[in-house]
């Protein structure tokens, strides 16, 4: 069953977007997405739809563990946190997004260049 | 955490899913009334942002990577409601299933044991038997101890051992008893790769003539004999007259072709034929030396053969030598027998699956609707698959279950009731691979009857299937389901005419000839006592005290002694010309050879053709003189009359043999083996003229024979008591009526006729079933239609002929395909089973018009009760 693509993000950046914003610390999934809204200045609609099946994914991939702890309101909430595993994927995948991005840029301007 | 932590902890993972979820629902409300909105506005905004909470729950479930599982316990526990509910339906398949699973468990069990488990030695693909092979005979496995004792000093590819039958009467410790007994060379143990259970095995010095008697014994004598204590090893025991050192005790259940108690080594016997080149009495085990190949071994078998052939050109030339795998020469007896009732039971197996498909068809179609609206409410068409698998499978496996616990109980007493030696048989066990044979079955079974009616979902169109309801039949259902009947009839035929083979082979057989009058005879072997084989001066003396005593015993009419007994294992051939002139070294034709004493013909009631047969006055001063039987005399002398001509065989005899009469033929090798045995001549000679040298030997495997104008059983043990001879030491084994003898020549024919008839009884039974299931299924569904037709003036008459009609094609393609299959299944059982007939057209007349009698009348009934019905009736079942 496919989960709904109500995201205009490209396909797989949702996952390296939440590890980057875990990474910054333990964090549970509203503030996730919160994050996610502020950072990206609301460029970032996240789809809260996908989030959460993303999040357990990730989980199960063993790149996210989780805890339950206590927020500042006093109630109990799951806190994601990154594994190793899951700090070295995002290095790679950082590493990855930042050459693919370089080079879509480097094409972009090229085409730019010969409609001269 | 891995899949059967999330599985198992699955209900913590829920409760945290929606505490999870919740929360953020609660976070997004708070946030937005902090903003001024107010709470139910709030909510609801919250709830959208996220999404359908439940669908979200769905897709969070999803990537846990359980579903399947989760899916699978889920059908599973649907199936058992649905199976639950309808428990006559449950009943019939399971049964069925678990009556095919265990025929096919059970026979897979024994040729698990018999054929597919290698031996029980060490390296057991190295182990070979090695055998002679002569190009116009065949192979033999007989070699002589001259010839084994130079094939064992020249090879340099095997290591080659010995045994030899060589049983005989124990007299001390207990009562006199007779023993099966080997003789085995020094070597075999460690040739086979096994060791005494305790004590040694014999040494290289034991294995020669005049070395100290010693003996292993098996772990069954030992329990009876030693009561199982360490200290039997060093004890002694009289054995055939000699005492005997116990050496070692064997490993339980060691056979040599059949139970052995006592082993002795080879070496040390002293009879004439042990130097003998011509006495092929020796059978030869070897192992393949460590990095050679088996064609290597084979090339020095062909080497060393072609040497002995040079070399001793009167017995060796023209034999070759071939090494056979050990495993292969133990079982090539019962082979095919056993592949072929496999297939048997696996025909059972199919026929029950296609009854079972058509049943499951049935209810499918009657599920339509069902379906129908699971697939309405969302469920894939992959999913509805599945689940009608995973009934099926649950089916499949339950009945699996049922079969494997059957063929427990029932693999044993089968083993039993084996006709004859079935060689390994202590070696069938239910092991994994039993297992593993019997959980494919349930599976492969439950995917041939299951998956038809999986792929009759309703995969389009199902807002019709929802709106028409269960009232019509898909024209290709009603196809599918007459497929299955067909092939259910198909089978049953090739089950029938087979069974219907074996009872015409059988019928045929027994009433052949067996050449001798069965009646009040009574057969038993009959070694002279050791003491009295001691002084061979007495032995002659020592037997007309036998035949006198025995012919006092109240009851016996007539007493012979023979060294071969019709139809009785053990036998003696000699190869003989007609003319001084000796044709090519083993080209001679060969002849069973009979020592008997004058009134063996009297006892057996052989009938005299030409001449006269033994009697009293040819001794050991006389000249030789023989008698024929009808068939070496039609081959060596035509026409003419052979009394009076005379026979050459000069390794039994250096003069030539006095033809003195002609008797009827026996037959030997039973009533089914004996037209297509190698050796169909016989020759009988006299006791009275074997050699002086040779009576020691002959004295201990001559056999008694009795006519009796009594049941002959009732004398067994008036003589018995008369023949125990003074020291108390003979004893009469292998007791046998002739009647038994001709009986058992049959065993095997009338097993697999007994198997194969309840087979096919079986296979008659359920795909009468079948055929009864699909016409009363279809017809109740065309009730409404045939109600139509009795409105609009159809008789009773027209409704039958109209239901009839379907079945009746149905019946019609099954019985084709069955025919077909069943006259290339008969030319196979033809070239499979010794003695079978080919199938005769009366044999399928009989098969077919009892087959279609059954399948009408299984169909009639659900036709007649439809031609009963009122018009009314069956139109408001519209």
């Amino acid at each position: 069953v496919a989960v709904p693509d109500k995201a205009d993000l490209p396909q797989g950046t949702l996952d390296l977007l939440i590890l980057k914003v875990v990474a910054l610390g333990a964090v549970h999934g509203y503030a996730i997405a919160q994050r996610l809204q502020q950072v990206s200045r609301d460029v970032v609609q996240v789809p809260q739809g996908s989030l959460y099946p993303a999040l357990h994914r990730l989980e199960n991939r063993g790149l996210l563990a989780a805890d339950w702890k206590q927020t500042g309101s006093g109630r109990e909430a799951k806190f994601y946190r990154l594994t190793r595993k899951g700090r070295a994927t995002l290095d790679t995948e950082t590493a990855s997004w930042r050459r693919l991005t370089e080079a879509v840029r480097l094409i972009l301007e090229m085409s730019h260049a010969g409609a001269k | 955490m891995n899949w059967w932590r999330r599985l198992w902890h699955r209900n913590r993972m829920e409760d945290e899913l929606e505490k999870e979820l919740r929360f953020h629902l609660d976070q997004a409300t708070t946030e937005l009334m902090a903003q001024g909105v107010d709470r139910r506005d709030a909510e609801r905004q919250a709830q959208l942002s996220l999404g359908g909470f439940e669908q979200l729950k769905e897709y969070c479930r999803d990537v846990r990577g359980t579903r399947w599982l989760e899916d699978l316990i889920h059908d599973v526990r649907y199936a058992l409601r649905t199976l639950r509910e309808n428990l006559g339906f449950a009943a019939v398949a399971l049964t069925m299933l678990a009556l095919g699973i265990s025929g096919a468990t059970i026979m897979f069990t024994v040729i698990n044991g018999v054929l597919l488990k290698p031996l029980p030695y060490p390296e057991p693909n190295r182990l070979v038997a090695v055998n002679g092979v002569i190009s116009t005979f065949g192979e033999f496995w007989g070699f002589s101890n001259p010839d084994f004792s130079d094939v064992k000093r020249e090879s340099r590819t095997l290591d080659v051992a010995a045994w030899t039958y060589g049983g005989g009467t124990i007299s001390e410790p207990g009562n006199p008893e007779y023993l099966d007994g080997r003789q085995i060379s020094f070597d075999l143990f460690s040739v086979l790769g096994i060791a005494p259970m305790h004590g040694r095995a014999f040494r290289p010095e034991e294995d020669r003539q005049g070395a100290a008697p010693v003996a292993i014994i098996s772990y069954g004598l030992w329990q009876r004999r030693f009561r199982g204590e360490a200290s039997a090893v060093g004890r002694h025991f009289t054995f055939e007259g000699k005492v005997y050192t116990v050496a070692g005790i064997a490993p339980p259940g060691l056979q040599l072709a059949g139970d052995v108690d006592v082993l002795t080594p080879l070496g040390q016997a002293t009879e004439a034929r042990m130097q003998n080149r011509a006495a092929r009495f020796i059978h030869v085990v070897a192992r393949v030396r460590p990095g050679v190949m088996l064609s290597e071994a084979q090339a020095d078998l062909a080497v060393m053969s072609r040497r002995l052939a040079q070399e001793y050109p009167q017995t060796n030339a023209a034999i070759g030598l071939v090494a056979r795998p050990l495993q292969q020469e133990l079982v090539k007896d019962v082979r095919s027998t056993l592949w072929l009732l496999l297939a048997a039971v696996g025909v059972v197996l199919m026929i029950a699956c296609a009854n079972l498909a058509s049943l499951l068809l049935a209810r499918a179609i009657s599920r339509e609707r069902e379906f129908a609206m699971r697939a309405a409410l969302g469920a894939g068409r992959g999913r509805l698959t599945r689940q009608c698998l995973t009934e099926s499978a649950v089916l499949g496996l339950g009945g699996g279950l049922l079969g494997v616990v059957l063929s427990t109980i029932l693999v044993r007493p089968f083993v039993a009731s084996w006709p004859g030696i079935l060689p390994r048989a202590e070696e069938i066990t239910l092991d994994r691979r039993v297992l593993f044979f019997a959980f494919a079955a349930s599976i492969v079974s439950s995917l041939v009857f299951g998956l038809a009616p999986a792929l009759q979902l309703p995969g389009r169109g199902v807002e019709r299937a929802l709106r028409v309801g269960a009232r019509t039949i898909a024209g290709s259902s009603r196809r599918l389901h007459s497929v299955f009947v067909a092939t259910e009839i198909a089978l049953a035929v090739v089950l029938l005419v087979s069974a219907g083979m074996f009872a015409h082979t059988l019928i045929t057989l027994s009433s052949l000839d067996p050449g001798v009058d069965v009646r009040n005879v009574l057969t038993a072997r009959f070694p002279l006592s050791p003491t009295a084989r001691a002084k061979p001066a007495q032995i002659g003396q020592s037997w007309q005290e036998v035949l006198e005593r025995a012919r006092r015993v109240p009851g016996i009419q007539s007493v012979a002694l023979t060294d071969i007994v019709p139809m009785r294992v053990g036998e003696n051939s000699i190869g003989y010309w007609t003319t001084a002139v000796p044709p090519p070294p083993n080209q001679a034709p060969i002849a069973l050879a009979s020592s008997v004493s004058p009134d063996y013909l009297k006892v057996m009631g052989i009938p005299l053709i030409r001449g006269r047969f033994i009697d009293e006055h040819d001794l050991i001063d006389s000249p030789p003189v023989v008698v024929i039987d009808d068939n070496l005399a039609r081959r060596a002398f035509g026409e003419t009359n052979p009394v009076g001509k005379q026979l050459w065989s000069p390794a039994f005899r250096r003069s030539p043999l006095l033809i003195v009469g002609v008797v009827g033929h026996v037959r030997h090798w039973g009533l089914a083996g004996d037209d297509r045995s190698h050796v169909r001549d016989q020759i009988y000679y006299p006791f009275a003229q074997v050699p002086p040298p040779m009576l020691p030997f002959f004295s201990s495997v001559m056999s008694i024979a009795v006519r009796t104008q009594v049941p002959p059983l009732n004398v067994v043990e008036p003589l018995r008591q008369e023949l125990r001879g003074a020291a108390g030491d003979q004893s009469l084994y292998e007791v046998r009526t002739m009647e038994q003898l001709v009986g058992a020549s049959l065993n095997r024919e009338r097993f697999l006729l007994l198997l194969f008839g309840v087979f096919a009884v079986l296979a008659m039974l359920l795909s009468c079933i079948g055929v009864y299931g699909v016409v009363a299924y279809t017809t109740s569904r065309r009730i409404p239609e045939l109600g139509v037709r009795m409105a609009l003036g159809a008789t009773a008459v027209k409704i039958i002929t109209l239901v009839l009609g379907d079945s009746v094609a149905m019946i019609a393609a099954g019985v084709t395909g069955g025919t077909v299959a069943a006259w290339a299944t008969g030319r196979l059982l033809e070239r499979l089973v010794e003695g079978m007939r080919p199938p005769e057209v009366s044999t399928f007349a009989i098969v077919l018009a009892a087959l279609v009698t059954a399948a009408s009348v299984a169909s009639f009934l659900p036709a007649w009760r439809a031609s009963r019905l009122e018009t009314t009736t069956a139109l408001r079942q519209e």
